[in-house]
């Protein structure tokens, strides 16, 4: 995986290794500042005439002011460097999802994995700042102190050595273990406590009524006792890595002055080095300390950046013909389905099986039944979003496989299930369907969608901004935009999934009157678990666990003992006539 | 929770502990011992660095001017490696005592929040994402240990060193000391002017970039909307443009941000410079000892360095207390049930009465329930049905008491519920939601819920009436089985079934069932229609119905659409 994060890496190289340059420039301005004002100090007193100090004294002022130019310097370029290997990664991981976007990828199924992976994509830059940057700098900051020391005296440069390993590799890796240790002793508290919390925030209708509320909220104070309890147990442990790394620096500047005093004394080394010696063993751990956290970070990053490379492996669940395709089918077109099934990977039963269905130009049909029946995994297959696993779709006679999928999809598309809007402009929103199209076919898209008079009482009109934050947009505004989209892009067949999701009982039977009223003359299916309206539509299919229970007219239909009777029958006030 | 007086958390906070942190402080049962320690343990580490550097300078002066044999040093060398060992102590001892103090913040915390989600009730939690709340309160909470393991001690360190390390130095030499005095207020200074001056524009700034920041999430959420349209290519170009710009943005407001932290870096080293110049110098002119002047020499950065780790820390730290501001603002949430004050006994056996009964939900035009006035007779089975959205689940929350009318009163033998002991009143009701939860017990205890004291045998018979006792028998570990997560492993039928157990086992007079069959398949359904049934009988009952197999048992049935009782009541069969 390391390598692969190298991979990433390559084409910043110049600019890590600037980043780095200018953090050792940081650390050794630091070090030099000491090792020189230590001389400067043992050398006056020796009481030299002053010019022989003059170099010392500009190297003082010189590498005060470097340490603090070269720290900025560090700063930006490391930032600089980390947010290049950012936007290289989200466009590399931009690439990737197009073919898994929505049905390859079990993040499209939530709104929070979602965002999980965006993030996980950013762990990329901490692992630059926080871990690459401070690693590399450790061991170039300690090569070049233990080799000022051998220079001046051997033996101390290989007592320094040992120290600085032990503070810089040993310890990091053995508070790695200890972490892992504790982390799976805290696991299962941790877990536990979870679903305490899942219960009490989840269920908390059933224990009120019940009267067991305070017993809940009782067990899981116990379980968050008994995890705070751990982990102030391991606290004593997990607290000793810094200590550690200290003793080591302390242990190792003892020796080294040991070594040096031992070597004045036999005239090993001038008197003047014995400050230099001493000191630059002691700073140079300066650099090593900080890296027991940033072993910590690596590992945390570690599962982000695996996740983001399993996204990168995904395989497409649908194989582009490429450029053996068939020439983009032309109006009008039929579209069947034939013994179409769909198996997700993992599952053990279909979630479409074995659904025919024709779509003659000009005919709509309504698939309804209740959520999980296969109802969007249907459209997502007529959509070329996923591979059905038996059966076949036909576009004008010829398996869809040996179209282009963005050719399959412009012939067949609409508002799929979550239409997103965009954080943009009304007008850049609807573009997206036909980037050539003029204002007056927007608001003509917009007047179909009986949105039109919305929009032009918006003071910035078209220019208003929607989306995520644009707020203002209710839930069936939202949904009549993803209409008029679709209406603008006017493909052969329109696809409607589940048009009024989330919408108040009027508002989706007035959509719903509206939207069969605007598809008049186009060939539609229409997703839907409300029932109003569907005597416009020329079919009804009815799924449940995959499979097609029932089909006909609406009159048909109500007139029959089965769910879609029920159906009916449950959605209809009971006093009106049906 | 032990209450810390206002008073002494402003002196020990001042204006380094803002409002969120004293609150914070405040959950930590042994606060004051705590604080004790924690300035013990600075004061000691003051000390241990004036004799490390007292030591390493009297060394080191005698290496350079008449270098002993290390022999005649070994006294000055052990107390020298003991010191630091003494340092290595106590900085184990600071961060342990940290790891321990925050592990107690964060049960306070959970502690808080928990009770008072469950005050709020389940009303104000099915408005909230209550899988961000079980974020929060298990891995978002430990966002707290680098404002506990890093600010807060480093706070106390602050606030005696500097102060330690300047006496010293005076008492060596009293130039270097005013040098030292008159830079070190610089860094709180500087900081502080450094940040005012580029607040303004780093604050617009961050805020075009968590536009350009959020364009990638935004970009990817709508990916399967731009493949819908075949944009999705064409914008991949976009993409990595947004993201350069990102970059040259962010860089934009970093030039500016680190500007803080090279002024205070600078600082910190120049004056060192500034120092150790004077002091070489003065060696030099044999006005000063070479020992006092590497001790001014290494006590020099001492003075500075926990300040500036100060600094650091506290933007390392921000992010938890961001993570306790969610806490508290659960905690300080408004709403919730009407305070417990009522102590009327209603009694559910003698029926209910809604008598314009409406009900508002904050932030919606449409009235819930609108003027809704019902009655169910003791013994009387009532079905209610209507549009999804009509207001069925908000009536029999009502008679839950989960949501209060906002108008009109709901009576139970007379006994307005309102100023009626709610518990006392929920004692006397069973219910079978729509989607029972499942707890993460034992199905005994799921059962059990609402009588814990039920025996073995009344478990199972309750099960059996309700049907579960055939699948119960058959799993791994037959009544003592673990439901996982939320139930897993059951389906939804067999979770109806649980959740029926239950109201047997509960055995109340008045019954509300909502939509007990909703989402079963048609197997599952005429079992659970069956032990629906049994359970009904003998009971006043009121069940939210869909399908016809619910309503047909009913001896009324009424629909509701948009809030309101429509039409007359009917009787059921006619449609």
């Amino acid at each position: 995986m390391l390598r692969r994060i190298a991979g990433l890496l390559r084409p910043h190289l110049a600019r890590l290794l600037l980043a780095v340059s200018a953090s050792v420039a940081t650390e050794l301005a630091a070090l030099a500042l000491m090792g020189t004002a230590a001389w400067l100090l043992a050398r006056a007193a020796e009481q030299p005439p002053l010019a022989a100090l003059s170099l010392a004294i500009v190297g003082v002022r010189a590498f005060a002011t470097g340490r603090g130019v070269f720290r900025y310097a560090e700063r930006l370029a490391s930032h600089d460097a980390a947010l290049r290997a950012l936007a290289t990664l989200r466009g590399k991981v931009y690439d990737s999802l197009v073919p898994l976007a929505p049905s390859g990828l079990p993040a499209y199924r939530s709104a929070d994995l979602l965002s999980r992976m965006v993030n996980d994509v950013e762990a990329v830059q901490d692992v630059v700042v926080r871990v690459l940057v401070p690693v590399s700098t450790a061991i170039v900051v300690a090569g070049v102190a233990v080799g000022v020391c051998a220079v001046l005296l051997p033996s101390a440069a290989v007592a320094l050595a040992a120290g600085l390993a032990l503070a810089g590799l040993v310890v990091p890796l053995l508070m790695v273990a200890t972490a892992r240790r504790t982390a799976r002793r805290l696991a299962p508290a941790r877990a536990e406590l979870a679903a305490h919390h899942t219960d009490l925030l989840q269920g908390s209708a059933d224990l009120a009524v019940f009267g067991a509320t305070a017993t809940a909220l009782d067990s899981a104070e116990r379980a968050s006792a008994r995890l705070a309890r751990l982990e102030r147990r391991t606290a004593l442990t997990t607290a000793l890595g810094g200590a550690a790394a200290m003793l080591i620096q302390g242990v190792t500047t003892v020796a080294v002055t040991v070594l040096a005093l031992d070597a004045r004394s036999s005239g090993g080394l001038a008197g003047v080095m014995v400050p230099v010696v001493a000191l630059v063993a002691l700073i140079s751990f300066e650099p090593v300390l900080p890296l027991v956290p940033a072993v910590q970070r690596l590992l945390e990053s570690r599962a982000s950046l695996r996740r983001v490379l399993a996204v990168l492996d995904t395989p497409a669940p649908v194989a582009e013909p490429g450029a053996a395709a068939l020439p983009a089918p032309s109006a009008p077109v039929t579209v069947e389905a034939r013994g179409l099934s769909v198996r997700y990977p993992g599952a053990t039963v279909d979630a479409v099986d074995g659904v025919d269905l024709t779509l003659t130009p000009g005919r709509r049909v309504a698939v309804v039944g209740a959520s999980g029946s296969g109802k969007s995994t249907l459209l997502a297959c007529l959509m070329r979003f996923i591979e059905p696993s038996a059966g076949t779709v036909l576009l004008g006679g010829r398996p869809v496989q040996e179209y282009d999928g963005d050719d399959v999809r412009a012939v067949v598309t609409g508002v799929t299930q979550d239409a997103h809007l965009f954080h943009t402009s009304i007008r850049e929103n609807l573009r997206l369907a036909r980037p050539d199209a003029t204002d007056d076919e927007l608001l003509a898209a917009l007047e179909t969608a009986r949105l039109r008079d919305w929009v032009e009482s918006l003071p910035a009109g078209l220019d208003t901004l929607v989306g995520e934050s644009g707020g203002q947009v209710s839930g069936g505004q939202r949904q009549r935009l993803a209409l008029a989209r679709a209406l603008l892009a006017d493909p052969p067949i329109v696809l409607l999934d589940e048009p009024t999701e989330g919408l108040d009982p009027r508002t989706a039977d007035e959509l719903m009157t509206d939207l069969l009223a605007s598809t008049r003359g186009r060939t539609t299916v229409v997703v839907t678990h409300r029932l109003a309206g569907l005597d416009a539509v020329d079919e009804i299919v009815v799924m449940e666990a995959g499979r097609v229970v029932q089909r006909g007219t609406h009159a048909d239909l109500v007139a029959a003992d089965g769910p879609y009777q029920d159906l009916w029958w449950a959605s209809r006030p009971v006093s009106s006539p049906s | 929770m032990v209450d810390v007086p206002a008073s002494r958390r402003r002196r020990i906070g001042g204006v380094l502990l803002n409002r969120l942190a004293r609150r914070l402080l405040a959950g930590l049962p042994a606060f004051r011992v705590v604080t004790v320690v924690f300035t013990v343990l600075a004061v000691a580490a003051a000390a241990a660095i004036l004799v490390q550097a007292e030591l390493l300078a009297r060394l080191l002066a005698d290496g350079v001017l008449s270098g002993p044999s290390v022999s005649s040093a070994a006294g000055l060398l052990g107390l020298l490696a003991g010191v630091f060992a003494v340092r290595a102590g106590l900085s184990w001892a600071q961060q342990a005592l940290a790891q321990r103090s925050a592990a107690s913040v964060k049960a306070a915390l959970r502690r808080q929040v928990l009770r008072r989600t469950q005050e709020l009730g389940p009303g104000w939690l099915s408005g909230q994402h209550t899988g961000g709340l079980t974020t929060t309160l298990g891995r978002g909470l430990d966002a707290l240990d680098p404002w506990f393991t890093g600010y807060f001690p480093q706070l106390f360190l602050a606030a005696v060193i500097p102060v330690a390390v300047l006496v010293r130095i005076a008492v060596a030499d009293l130039a270097s000391a005013l040098i030292i005095l008159v830079t070190l207020p610089l860094i709180p200074i500087f900081g502080a002017l450094v940040g005012m001056s580029t607040k303004r524009a780093t604050e617009r700034q961050w805020r075009a970039l968590e536009r350009l920041g959020g364009h990638f999430l935004d970009v990817v959420a709508g990916l399967p909307t731009l493949r819908a349209f075949g944009r999705a290519k064409a914008q991949a170009e976009q993409v990595r443009r947004i993201a350069d710009e990102h970059r040259s943005a962010t860089m934009g407001t970093l030039r500016i941000a680190f500007l803080s932290s090279l002024v205070l870096e600078l600082v910190a080293t120049l004056s060192v410079a500034l120092v150790a110049v004077p002091i070489g110098l003065r060696t030099l002119n044999g006005g000063l000892g070479l020992e006092a002047a590497l001790l001014v020499l290494l006590l020099a950065p001492e003075a500075y360095l926990p300040l500036r780790v100060l600094g650091s820390q506290f933007h390392a730290s921000t992010e938890g207390l961001a993570v306790a501001e969610r806490c508290f603002a659960v905690v300080d949430a408004s709403g919730g049930p009407r305070p417990v004050g009522g102590s009327a006994a209603p009694d559910a056996a003698a029926g209910v009465r809604f008598e314009d009964v409406t009900v508002r939900y904050p932030g919606r035009d449409e009235a819930a329930l609108d003027g809704v006035s019902l009655a169910l007779a003791p013994g009387e089975r009532v079905a209610l049905v209507g549009p999804s959205g009509a207001g069925k689940s908000t009536l029999v929350n009502v008679l839950l008491g989960l949501v209060p009318p906002t108008s009109g009163r709901v009576l139970a033998g007379g006994v307005d519920l309102a100023t009626s002991d709610l518990e006392a009143w929920r004692r006397q009701l069973a219910w079978v939601p729509q989607r029972p939860h499942l707890f993460a017990r034992t199905v005994a205890e799921n059962i059990r819920l609402g009588r814990p004291d039920a025996t073995d045998d009344e478990v199972v018979r309750a099960a059996t009436l309700a049907h579960a006792d055939e699948f119960v028998r058959r799993l791994p570990q037959g009544y003592e089985t673990p439901l996982g997560e939320r139930g897993a492993g059951l389906s939804a039928g067999q979770r109806q079934r649980i959740a029926l157990a239950r109201a047997f086992l509960r055995d109340a007079p008045l019954l509300l069932l909502d939509e007990p069959t909703a989402g079963l398949d048609a197997g599952s359904e005429a079992v659970v229609v069956e032990a629906t049934a049994r359970l009904m009988a003998g009971r006043t009952v009121l069940v939210v119905a869909h399908r016809p197999a619910m309503v047909l048992d009913a001896g009324r049935v009424v629909t509701l659409e948009h809030g309101r009782i429509a039409g007359p009541a009917l009787s059921a069969g006619v449609r």
